[in-house]
């Protein structure tokens, strides 16, 4: 175990390497003189010597690629050029957010995900298993932003029951909170909730053939608990670190969910930064999702090794 | 009983006679699902390419006099908010969709493709060198890193669809470089090798028409994320530039003016989500038909 963790840890220092000289060349298809693009219209000579000496834009490529990795490495991810606000600052705002809405969606993607899934491996070619299948098609077709300009319509401008749009923190008033967040959290879990409905059915459909449930079943045990005990755990431990995966999708969707709910989060940062063209915004943002991203796909594998008693050895 | 053995034998005889590629396509028409797709799909195309012969209206023609009027007689499906007809928009907007999902799935594959190949052939330094730099892109989200790099190489559709096609590579590296590695260990890459083909040989001609099918059912559902991800980023304004139709920045305009004209909302959305949902429905069609183990 300690030598899957150690080998599992090294392989990531290249990996994160790439990423930062991925995100580091972003500038570098800038069309122009970076400075000029950076600074917008204005073309402030002020910001435009900021920007040459923050990106140290006189220096080779690679020594800027240096001098940015170094900041980086000590948590300094430059400032916003609009907003005066170190990028570090911006990101510690815009994240809990965020983190609100995908743990929300991530347990509605479980709630309906999972039971579909089973039910419809459990009824497998009946109506119910047609049905489920159909809800994971719609799932994964619908654009998001789409359903979410439907779902404010209404229930917000037909209903009245929410709100369309802004945020209330969770420390602030908790029920406001729930309400100005269950639109979009529903949104962003129901394309995941499809695509776990999936996964899950094809554990179970594997799971169900397999020996030790015939002999569940041969031991006389009710339907009931042949599928609960014995089925489903089995079949629902690599769904649970599935779960973890998917965070790429509920960041992806953030982006455009966030936008249409008007709540400030990291998706929402990332847009105005394009928009204000902030780079040192997005780049920071993109590198501490993929950082996350990275983080929680190694958690995932220590999770699913840990549960896994053949591959702990 | 006597009518199953009857009917098993002649189905086994023609199943080994045709070619594989003549199978698959039969197994795929099977499918309702995937025929509806590729009918829905075929529509649409040709919806686009007649676009002007289809519809009597102009889709960037504004008038003042019919600004967001509901669906009527006349405009099916109303009018926006600079009274442009919402039909003429939709269909034309199928252009920038469908050419956003082609472009951008085939920049993926071209460059995927061929790194994946290399990687998965060659081994070795090439393929680690590679491979992280595939884990490298694959761990930014890939809408986040479309918008990214579309928001750096400036708002166009043409950008856009670099932009997307830059970020789906990373999938058809991976999937190419799996499929290469289970692949060459096949006896007829031996014997290819063994005959003394070089190796650019054995990986173009007898090592990538294997890997076909896996690459053919991954690009179609990659051109369903990739009209997602075009109208997304129209929607952001990264796209296709106003006042040209597309429906991600229909979508976006519609939310203004949601409480006034809702039916500007529908259109757009309804289509985008038809189109995706056909190329998820041929995708996981062909993956059925396809699959040697399902014969």
């Amino acid at each position: 175990m300690l030598n899957f963790l150690a080998r599992r840890i090294v392989q990531l220092i290249p990996t994160l390497f790439f990423v930062s000289v991925l995100i580091f060349s972003l500038q570098q298809l800038l069309p122009g003189d970076p400075a000029l693009v950076m600074a917008g219209e204005e073309r402030d000579p002020d910001v435009i010597a900021q920007i040459r000496q923050q990106y140290r834009l006189d220096q080779p490529v690679p020594v800027q690629y240096v001098y940015w990795i170094k900041g980086v490495l000590s948590g300094d991810f430059g400032e916003s050029l609009r907003n005066k606000v170190s990028v570090r600052e911006l990101i510690g705002q815009k994240l809990p957010v965020t983190m609100q809405l995908a743990s929300m969606a991530i347990v509605i993607a479980f709630l309906i995900g999972i039971p579909a899934g089973i039910i419809s491996a459990v009824k497998k070619g009946t109506a119910w298993d047609y049905g489920a299948n159909l809800f994971a098609l719609w799932g994964i077709s619908t654009p998001n932003f789409w359903l979410g300009i439907m779902l404010i319509f209404l229930f917000s401008i037909k209903l009245g029951w929410l709100p369309a749009s802004g945020y209330v923190p969770l420390t602030e008033n908790w029920r406001a909170s729930l309400s100005s967040t269950i639109m979009p959290a529903f949104v962003l879990g129901n394309a995941i909730a499809a695509i776990l409905m999936r996964h899950t059915r094809s554990a179970m459909l594997q799971v169900l053939e397999s020996d030790y449930v015939r002999t569940a079943r041969a031991k006389g045990l009710s339907e009931r608990s042949v599928i609960l005990k014995h089925a489903m755990r089995n079949a629902l431990t690599p769904i649970i670190t599935l779960g973890a995966l998917e965070l790429g999708t509920l960041l992806s969707g953030a982006v455009l969910t966030e936008q249409i709910f008007s709540i400030p989060g990291f998706g929402k940062l990332i847009v105005d930064a394009v928009f204000n063209r902030d780079y040192a915004v997005v780049q920071g943002v993109v590198l501490v999702t993929a950082t996350i991203y990275i983080t929680l796909n190694l958690i995932a594998d220590i999770a699913y090794v840990l549960v896994n008693p053949r591959l702990r050895a | 009983m006597t009518d199953a053995t009857l009917n098993a034998l002649p189905i086994a005889a023609s199943d080994e006679l045709e070619s594989p590629a003549r199978r698959a396509l039969r197994r795929l028409f099977k499918r309702k699902g995937a025929v509806a797709g590729l009918v829905v799909i075929a529509t649409f195309v040709l919806l686009a390419l007649f676009a002007p012969l289809i519809v009597p209206f102009d889709p960037i023609a504004t008038s003042w006099s019919l600004v967001r009027k509901p669906p009527s007689a006349l405009h099916w499906f109303g009018t926006d908010e600079l009274g442009r007809d919402i039909l003429a928009r939709v269909v034309y907007g199928a252009r920038a969709s469908l050419l956003a999902g082609a472009i951008s799935v085939g920049i993926a594959l071209s460059i995927g493709v061929p790194l994946g190949l290399l990687s998965g052939y060659r081994g070795g330094f090439i393929d680690a060198l590679i491979s992280r730099i595939t884990d490298a892109m694959l761990a930014c989200p890939f809408l986040i890193l479309a918008i990214a790099l579309a928001a750096f190489l400036g708002p166009s559709l043409g950008n856009a669809m670099i932009a997307i096609g830059i970020s789906a590579t990373p999938i058809f590296v991976r999937l190419t470089r799996g499929q290469v590695m289970s692949v060459k260990v096949e006896d007829y890459v031996e014997a290819a090798r063994a005959m003394g083909n070089p190796r650019w040989r054995i990986a173009l001609f007898h090592i990538l028409p294997n890997i076909m099918p896996a690459l053919l059912v991954q690009a179609t559902l990659s051109i369903a994320a990739a009209i997602i991800a075009e109208a997304a980023l129209s929607f952001l304004g990264l796209g296709q530039q106003p006042p040209a139709p597309s429906w991600g920045s229909m979508l976006n305009a519609a939310q203004r003016f949601l409480t006034n004209a809702p039916w500007m909302a529908i259109w757009p959305g309804l289509a985008i989500f038809l189109v995706v949902l056909s190329f998820n429905l041929v995708g996981d069609g062909l993956r059925d038909a396809l699959d040697p183990r399902e014969r």
